[in-house]
């Protein structure tokens, strides 16, 4: 069986040190070993960004894909072959801005694989602009008088588009983010976790210490019950989101592939697809 | 007798106008009549005029007709539109519920049935198009017997009584233009019998579909949009029973990324649309091209820029299609040269772009996507697969971590293991990379690899990249696509001159070395085609240096060339 060492490749990062992604790559390296994969087993798309390349990172099957757009690549990956475990990932840029429609989709569309934002709240290989979660006020290159903008929620967006699973952890927490991938692939459907990943070079607020201050933990909730949308919602908006743990998770929700009948559900990929002969007549019967 | 007559039946859109249509030339291709229809239409629902152009022939005709014989008005908007279209002594049936009435100045025939009225007598007004098929039926002295049977197959389901006052319609409107036709030659509506060839009858967007099954095809994502859409629900009525599905996406970029993610797991996947959702898609095509992944996107060109004339004919996305991705890569674009042979480009575009592990653009336009037309049957021993150098199982091992997928090679393509097979695991990347597909930015790497991807061109890529047409030695050669073909070569037969039409499959790369010998040896080099720059006259220029014998037909109106206008064309360019 494979083990955490067996998803390392030769490849030596180029994040700055310090970089919140560091940890979240060690957390899947984890979280695949421990649910019994074998690396080839697993296809890890991602985006465009400092976040991006984590799918030169991990020896996996690896699609770095274009800014914005690992959720469809990693959708059709999936829709073709049922048996590969399909991890994507990238920035909140990538996930928040430029791909957002993708991400509300797929959230909707509840295909069985895990999305894992790396939130810096920052544009990190762009070198330091704003970003859709980056705070109201914050300075950075394209805000030099602060942010205008109010930011977005991912987690409430996620609970409005009909998420089926929601999850959230800093990416220093790497025991309690690789509990949370773990169960986010086990989950049936579309499984949605974002992590805050401090940028060290160009986000000088949201760091570290400033994430552990500021989340709070649901299991330090007392009538915290991640089944029921009414607590959920309520405990997200009393928190302006910064919640920790799976915060959100329908277990009987079907996942797309589920719902299709004909679905042949193990996989589409063959080698010589035919089209027998009675089905070919039969349909070149109806151009008549 | 005649052996070609044009039928055309008008109304406001949303008034059954298309079923019509459908019903009457159904029924005409299964008796046999070679099929060519042409639909105007616009992006309303209900309202606005519409039309179905319908040409019927005892010899194969692939070009919308120079004028009309017979036209059905629902409405009195379809005479003024439509009645000079109208040969000398031609007939219109028109609705009595609008009293109609024609300009005096032409010279044809206005004869009134209520259509409405005696469908209500019967039933429903629903039925007034029975009525009109029975009329038009009785004018082409054609025996009911045939539109009953299409009856049957349209409403058994719906019960013997709908079935039954559907006939009763036919025959109504049957008996009501007995009455009036005494004094016309009916010699003049009536078809020689048809051959007994075997055919079919079926849209261009139909043949794609049916050809993208047998190319594989078991995923299929899409974004709804006219004249691409009838693709994606063609996909969604008949992949289930082969065990595949159709996502109705987002937006295109998302349609196009999913066909790249499943074409990358080693299913065979494509996308279809047209100019504005091609647009959208350009990052994503040039991802296919550096990573290698392979990608078939049907693009159903229709009138731009913009939204421009979203339900007319055009060709002006040729450009775009063949440079229109940022950077260099090797793509390949085709057209089919008429409906039959789309079912078999579709299924070799799937090939070429998994042979050489690049983006396919198949071609198709408006009037070739949606115009219904008779075609010979498809023949299922002449499918070949062809799954190039993916590879799918297990490799043996190796001693890099990474397989080295970018290998170098000869042909420029290389061995491409689909994840979740033991020791075939590698990157991919968009950003330029190693033979491993980890990132390399350096200029030695650069250049080895922008060289191999762009190798690939260099191969022999279709089977049969042109069609030649028309008399084999001349002194001017035409050089048209798509659904302009037919209309071309129907010109050129009626012409006095030796005339050489190539029906260009291969856009690009250009087949230049072979195109070259029909170049070098005509005076002059025609290019018929739908767009105002003369966007494939260009691209000929680009390749090819005797410019100044090359002359152009353009026409961006937003209606299909018919054959008349062509030939003035060409005389006014080669007298
Ligand atoms: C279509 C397109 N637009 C812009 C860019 C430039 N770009 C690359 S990454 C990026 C934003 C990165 O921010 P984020 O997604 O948050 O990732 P991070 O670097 O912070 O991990 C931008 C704007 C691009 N690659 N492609
Ligand atoms: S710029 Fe920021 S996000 Fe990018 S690698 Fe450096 S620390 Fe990480
Ligand atoms: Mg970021």
């Amino acid at each position: 069986m494979a083990t955490f060492k067996d998803f390392r490749n030769h490849i030596k990062p180029n994040w700055c040190p310090g970089c919140g992604d560091f940890s979240i790559q060690a957390a899947i390296q984890k979280a695949c070993a421990a649910n019994g994969l074998e690396p080839e087993e697993l296809a890890l798309v991602t985006g465009i960004g400092c976040s991006g390349r984590l799918s030169g990172y991990i020896k996996s099957y690896g699609f770095h894909s274009t800014h914005g757009r690992s959720l469809p690549v990693a959708q059709g990956i999936k829709m073709a072959n049922q048996e590969l475990t399909v991890i994507a990932s990238g920035g909140d840029g990538d996930g928040f801005a430029i791909g957002m429609g993708h991400t509300i989709h797929a959230l909707k569309r509840n295909i069985d694989i895990t999305y894992i934002v790396m939130d810096n709240q920052i544009y990190g290989l762009t070198k330091g602009q704003t970003s859709p979660t980056s705070d109201a006020g914050f300075v950075t290159k394209t805000t030099p008088d602060g942010a205008k903008e109010n930011p977005i929620a991912p987690l409430k967006a996620a609970m409005a588009s009909g998420a089926t699973f929601i999850a959230q952890s800093l990416s220093s927490d790497i025991k309690g983010l690789t509990a949370i991938i773990q169960e986010a692939l086990n989950h049936k459907g579309f499984s949605f976790v974002n992590v805050f990943s401090p940028c060290v070079t160009y986000n000088k607020i949201n760091t570290y210490d400033w994430y552990k201050e500021n989340i709070v933990d649901i299991a330090d909730l007392e009538d915290y019950d991640n089944a029921d949308r009414a607590i959920v919602s309520k405990y997200l908006e009393e928190h302006n989101g910064m919640l920790k743990g799976i915060v959100y998770q329908d277990k009987e929700a079907k996942s797309y592939a589920e719902h299709i009948e004909s679905y042949n559900d193990t996989n589409n990929v063959h080698e010589t697809p035919e089209v027998s002969e009675n089905d070919f007549k039969e349909l070149m019967a109806s151009f008549k | 007798m005649k052996d070609q007559i044009t039928w055309k039946v008008g109304g406001q859109q949303g008034e059954g106008i298309e079923s019509t249509g459908e019903v009457f030339s159904t029924t005409l291709n299964r008796m046999g009549y070679y099929l060519y229809s042409y639909r105007h239409f616009s992006s309303r629902i209900k309202g606005g005029h519409t039309n179905n152009n319908i040409r019927i022939s005892t010899r194969e005709v692939r070009a919308v007709a120079d004028n009309t014989n017979i036209l059905v008005a629902f409405d009195q908007q379809t005479i003024d539109v439509n009645a000079h279209e109208l040969v000398t002594g031609g007939v219109i049936i028109a609705d009595e519920k609008f009293s109609p009435t024609v300009d005096d100045a032409l010279d044809v025939e206005l004869i009134v049935i209520p259509f409405t009225e005696t469908a209500k007598e019967i039933g429903s007004q629903l039925m007034k198009n029975m009525v009109a098929i029975g009329a038009s039926a009785k004018l082409m002295d054609i025996n009911l017997e045939h539109f009953y049977e299409m009856v049957h197959t349209l409403f058994a389901r719906k019960g013997e009584d709908i079935v039954e006052s559907n006939r009763k319609a036919l025959n109504a409107g049957y008996d009501l233009m007995a009455e009036k036709v005494g004094h016309l030659n009916l010699d003049d509506f009536k078809l020689n019998a048809p051959d007994d060839k075997e055919k079919l009858f079926l849209i261009g967007n139909d043949a794609i579909s049916f050809g993208a099954i047998n190319a594989g095809v078991r995923f299929m994502a899409a974004y709804p949009i006219t004249p691409a859409s009838e693709i994606m629900e063609y996909m969604i009525k008949h992949l289930p029973r082969f065990g595949g599905t159709v996502i109705q996406t987002e937006d295109e970029i998302s349609a196009v990324m999913m066909a790249i993610g499943s074409n990358y797991a080693g299913g065979r996947s494509f996308t279809s649309s047209a100019g504005p959702g091609l647009s959208l898609m350009m990052e994503s095509i040039g991802l296919s091209g550096m990573t290698e992944t392979p990608l078939v996107v049907v693009d159903t060109m229709r009138g731009g820029p913009s939204t421009g004339l979203p339900t007319k004919q055009e060709q002006s996305d040729i450009m775009q299609m063949v440079y229109g991705t940022h950077g260099d890569i090797p793509k390949i674009v085709l057209a089919p040269s008429d409906v039959e042979d789309a079912f078999y480009t579709t299924i070799e575009a799937f090939n070429l772009a998994e042979i050489y592990q690049l983006p396919v653009i198949l071609l198709s336009d408006l009037q070739m996507s949606l115009g219904k037309q008779t075609s010979d049957p498809f023949d299922q021993s002449k499918v070949e697969i062809n799954r190039g150098k993916t590879v799918f199982t297990d490799m043996e091992a190796h001693e890099t971590d990474y397989f080295h997928r970018y290998e170098d090679t000869e042909d420029g393509v290389s061995r491409r293991p689909i994840p979740g097979l033991k020791n075939g695991i590698h990157h991919v990347t968009g950003v330029e990379h190693n033979p491993d597909g980890t990132p390399n930015e350096g200029a030695e790497n650069r250049k080895t690899q922008m060289d191999k991807r762009m190798r690939k061109l260099s191969n022999q890529l279709m089977k049969e990249p042109f069609k030649v047409h028309g008399d084999e030695e001349s002194d001017v050669l035409m050089l048209s696509i798509l659904s302009v073909n037919g209309v071309v070569d129907e010109a050129v037969s009626r012409l006095d001159e030796k005339v050489t039409v190539i029906h260009l499959k291969q856009i690009y790369p250009m087949p230049i070395e072979k195109l070259r010998p029909y170049l070098d040896g005509a005076k002059k080099i025609i290019v018929i085609e739908h767009n105002y720059n003369g966007q494939l006259t260009s691209i000929l220029k680009m390749n090819y240096a005797g410019h100044e014998r090359i002359a152009s037909i353009l026409k961006y109106d937003g209606t299909p060339f018919k054959p008349n206008e062509v030939v003035a064309e060409i005389k006014g360019i080669i007298n």
